[in-house]
């Protein structure tokens, strides 16, 4: 069943993977992640979308949670969340088809981004079901070629981000 | 502007810096290359350096010195084969909660991502095999790094963290800024347990017909031994302690029943089986323990008490979970039972009798009692004898196999800190450096490694560290001239066709030993057992006793794997000739 994580996590070197490892080191397969820094700099937002078995969801978010570099992660499966994909598609195809493409962008509220004697460049964003839809749409007026941004998701709800605070040192360094 | 007045240092002398004020007065390591300017460092630094013979047994040895103290083992490799030759060990660390500071020497900076001579991607490599790990880029991150390996490889669940640490940086100068605090803010440790949950348990356990405690490593990394003892005391409820939790509570305790799971006994697989109350401290319901996950403990609500939330639930369900330290979690429990002893304790006593009743039965019914022989060397034989010397007091470093299992259900541990094995990643090799490091950290005590004759020429390298340093290591090597465990399995599942588990050409103990300018000797009969054992002991220095043990002696009882605990096969069913 698919999955989607937000995690906040730290903008260091090798975070991206620990988080990525976790699950391949399960066998989970990704189907999408995204990944981009936040207003602080030093903090990226990732939204995943990973196949895991239903029982399996909660465990995933604490294996996440424990790792240092992580801040926060949520399962956003089902909770209210908006989700979105970027999509940019080119159909090529001939001039008489142009009219009806624009048609169709306009009603999928997709926009033109480049036009050339062999076709047009869109792009889309959407659910993933309504840019599911709009690549199918497509495909009737030409050969596509398509690139997908994975799914961004962030959850409509207030979730408390608890931080550790600083732990002064000099600590024995003995365990507790 | 600040007055800089500390002195420049050199990256290596800032390590060994840092190391002091952590309280390190030992690494195990071996040098090369990249750690040049660190090892020269080390020269006239007053931080021990124990000299290894291979960088496994660095971290195996940073264990032991780690399992037998609680305080974080240290052990340093150069780059490439160096830090890759430790990956074992990191696995095994981790996959055992200890608390380990691993140094690795990268390839210079500038040289990074080339190819260069003996670059590995040790970062990438040790990602998964550790608790954290970093790589160091600039010197002036250097001390903060550090400083927060330490307290990440000590808190919390406790496990080994690296440290990558290119070699401009060991030669870059700088100034020492000592490090106040550490600042992780994703990193959670939770230490309380939550008070309602922690009251609710105590309610629990008055309530509960047929209680039953299931300690595990968790306790010693906790030390929280002492509050156990009352906790058990105060209930009177049966306790078992995992592999990995000898010793949590003492072996000589009336209410101790000893170890659960695929090799445990009767009365502790059926005492989880039966109990209406598990009381889960430490553990992390580990296969090796539960059997068969739908069968076990069918009929208990579970509390389940870690310091690691993940463990919660990972494998069962508990009724009631308490995620924090075991030792603060466990007083605050035994607060409660006591504040409403008298008024619950009469209540269920009827009830408890005849629990204890039913599990002292099962005690008598199928005890775990050691082989004899007359004319052969039982390794159940070797373990009560290497038992009877110990007293529950001397340091035992097992090796995987066999030996393992007979020591673990013969030898008593009447303190934690006692009993090291590889429990979680089942690693031969693991006894013998083990062994060293407990010795280096406990220079006085009796350290026996008891290692099987697989696992010992795993070892053998080890053999000149501990000559080298006189090191008074009790070697005894269970011999039965099989990979036994694994022949085991061999005998019972498949058709006895023995396969690659043959290890005909040991060597002669007394001769290899002797080469190593020590003692060794190789016993056969069991008349000779006891003086061989307290002669070994006697000596001043190391001693390797080579004891020739029965060959087709198997481990029982036993959980067939996929069996339930309490589908134990508790002898063997018929004698097998095995054919060679
Ligand atoms: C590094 C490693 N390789 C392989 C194994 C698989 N294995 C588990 S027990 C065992 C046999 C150990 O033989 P020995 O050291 O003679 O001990 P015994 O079982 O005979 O007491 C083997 C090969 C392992 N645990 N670790
Ligand atoms: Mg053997």
């Amino acid at each position: 069943m698919l999955q989607v994580i937000s995690l906040l996590l730290e903008n260091k070197p090798g975070a991206l993977l620990r988080v990525t490892g976790l699950l391949s080191a399960r066998g989970y397969n990704i189907e999408s992640l995204t990944v981009a820094r936040t207003l602080d700099p030093t903090l990226s937002r990732m939204s995943i979308v990973v196949d895991v078995d239903a029982t399996l969801r909660a465990q995933v978010i604490k294996q996440m949670n424990k790792l240092v570099n992580v801040l926060q992660a949520i399962d956003l499966t089902d909770v209210p969340a908006v989700a979105r994909e970027l999509l940019l598609l080119r159909v090529r195809a001939p001039l008489e088809h142009r009219t009806a493409i624009l048609k169709e962008a306009e009603i999928f509220g997709a926009r033109v981004v480049d036009s050339s004697a062999e076709g047009v460049a869109l792009e889309a964003t959407g659910d993933s079901e309504k840019v599911e839809e709009f690549i199918d749409v497509m495909r009737a007026y030409g050969e596509i070629d398509v690139t997908r941004s994975g799914l961004v998701a962030a959850s409509l709800e207030h979730k408390k981000l608890k931080l550790s605070p600083p732990v002064q040192k000099p600590e024995p360094a003995t365990v507790k | 502007m600040p007055v800089q007045t500390a002195p420049l240092l050199s990256g290596a002398l800032m390590l060994l810096e840092c190391l002091v004020r952590e309280g390190v007065d030992c690494i195990f390591g071996y040098p090369g290359g990249v750690t040049l300017p660190l090892y020269d460092a080390l020269y006239d630094h007053p931080i021990r350096h124990v000299l290894v013979r291979h960088e496994q047994n660095a971290c195996f040895a940073a264990e032991g010195y780690a399992r037998s103290t609680g305080r974080v083992g240290v052990c340093c490799a150069t780059s490439g084969p160096g830090a890759t030759n430790l990956v074992t060990g990191l696995v095994d660390a981790l996959m055992d909660s200890i608390p380990v500071v691993a140094l690795t020497g990268q390839v210079s900076s500038k040289l990074i991502g080339s190819d260069a001579f003996q670059e590995a991607d040790t970062f990438g490599i040790t990602r998964s095999c550790t608790k954290h790990n970093f790589l160091i880029k600039s010197l002036a991150d250097l001390p903060q790094v550090l400083h927060e390996a330490f307290y990440l490889a000590a808190s919390g669940r406790p496990g080994p963290v690296l440290v990558d640490i290119p070699k401009d940086i060991f030669q870059a100068q700088g100034h020492y800024t000592p490090v106040n605090s550490i600042h992780l803010p994703g990193y959670k440790v939770y230490t309380e347990g939550h008070t309602g949950q922690i009251r609710r348990a105590a309610q629990m356990m008055w309530e509960a017909e047929r209680p039953f405690v299931y300690a595990g490593g968790g306790i010693i990394h906790g030390e929280a031994s002492e509050e156990l003892r009352q906790l058990v005391e105060l209930l009177d409820a049966p306790a078992v302690c995992t592999l990995m939790g000898l010793g949590a509570l003492p072996s000589t305790h009336p209410n101790f029943i000893s170890m659960p799971g695929m090799h445990g006994s009767y009365a502790a697989n059926m005492g989880m089986t039966h109990a209406d109350l598990l009381i889960a401290i430490g553990v992390r319901f580990d296969d090796r323990v539960t059997g068969r996950l739908a069968a076990f403990a069918p009929h208990a609500e579970v509390i389940h008490v870690d310091i690691d939330p993940a463990e919660i639930g990972k494998n069962r369900t508990p009724e009631l979970p308490i995620v924090g330290d075991a030792r603060r979690v466990i007083a605050k429990m035994n607060k409660f039972l006591l504040e409403t002893r008298d008024e619950m304790q009469p209540r269920n006593a009827a009830a408890r009798r005849a629990w204890w009743g039913q599990v002292n039965g099962w005690k008598e019914e199928h005890p775990l009692t050691p082989e004899f022989s007359d004319d052969e060397i039982k390794p159940q034989h070797l373990m009560a004898e290497i038992d009877r010397i110990s007293n529950g007091e001397a340091i035992v470093s097992s090796d995987v196999g066999q030996h393992q299992m007979w020591a673990a259900q013969f030898i008593r541990f009447n303190k934690p800190r006692l009993w090291l094995n590889s429990g979680g990643l089942g690693s031969m090799g693991f006894g013998l450096p083990a062994a060293v490091g407990a010795q280096f950290a406990n220079p006085d005590k009796l350290v026996f490694a008891i290692v099987g004759d697989g696992g010992f020429q795993m070892s053998v390298p080890e053999l000149a560290t501990i000559a080298n340093h006189g090191l008074p290591v009790k070697i005894i090597v269970s011999n039965n001239g099989y990979l036994g465990m694994v022949r085991q399995w061999q005998e019972l599942f498949y058709n006895n066709r023995l396969s690659a588990v043959t290890l005909d050409g040991f060597p002669d103990a007394e001769k290899l030993a002797g080469a190593y300018g020590f003692k060794g000797r190789t016993i056969e009969h069991p008349r000779d057992l006891r003086a061989a054992l307290e002669a070994a002991v006697a000596e001043p220095g190391p001693y390797l006793l080579n004891v020739r043990v029965s060959p087709y002696e198997n481990v029982y009882p036993m959980v067939p794997s996929g069996g339930a605990i309490y589908e134990m096969v508790l002898r063997p069913p018929e004698p097998v000739e095995a054919s060679r």
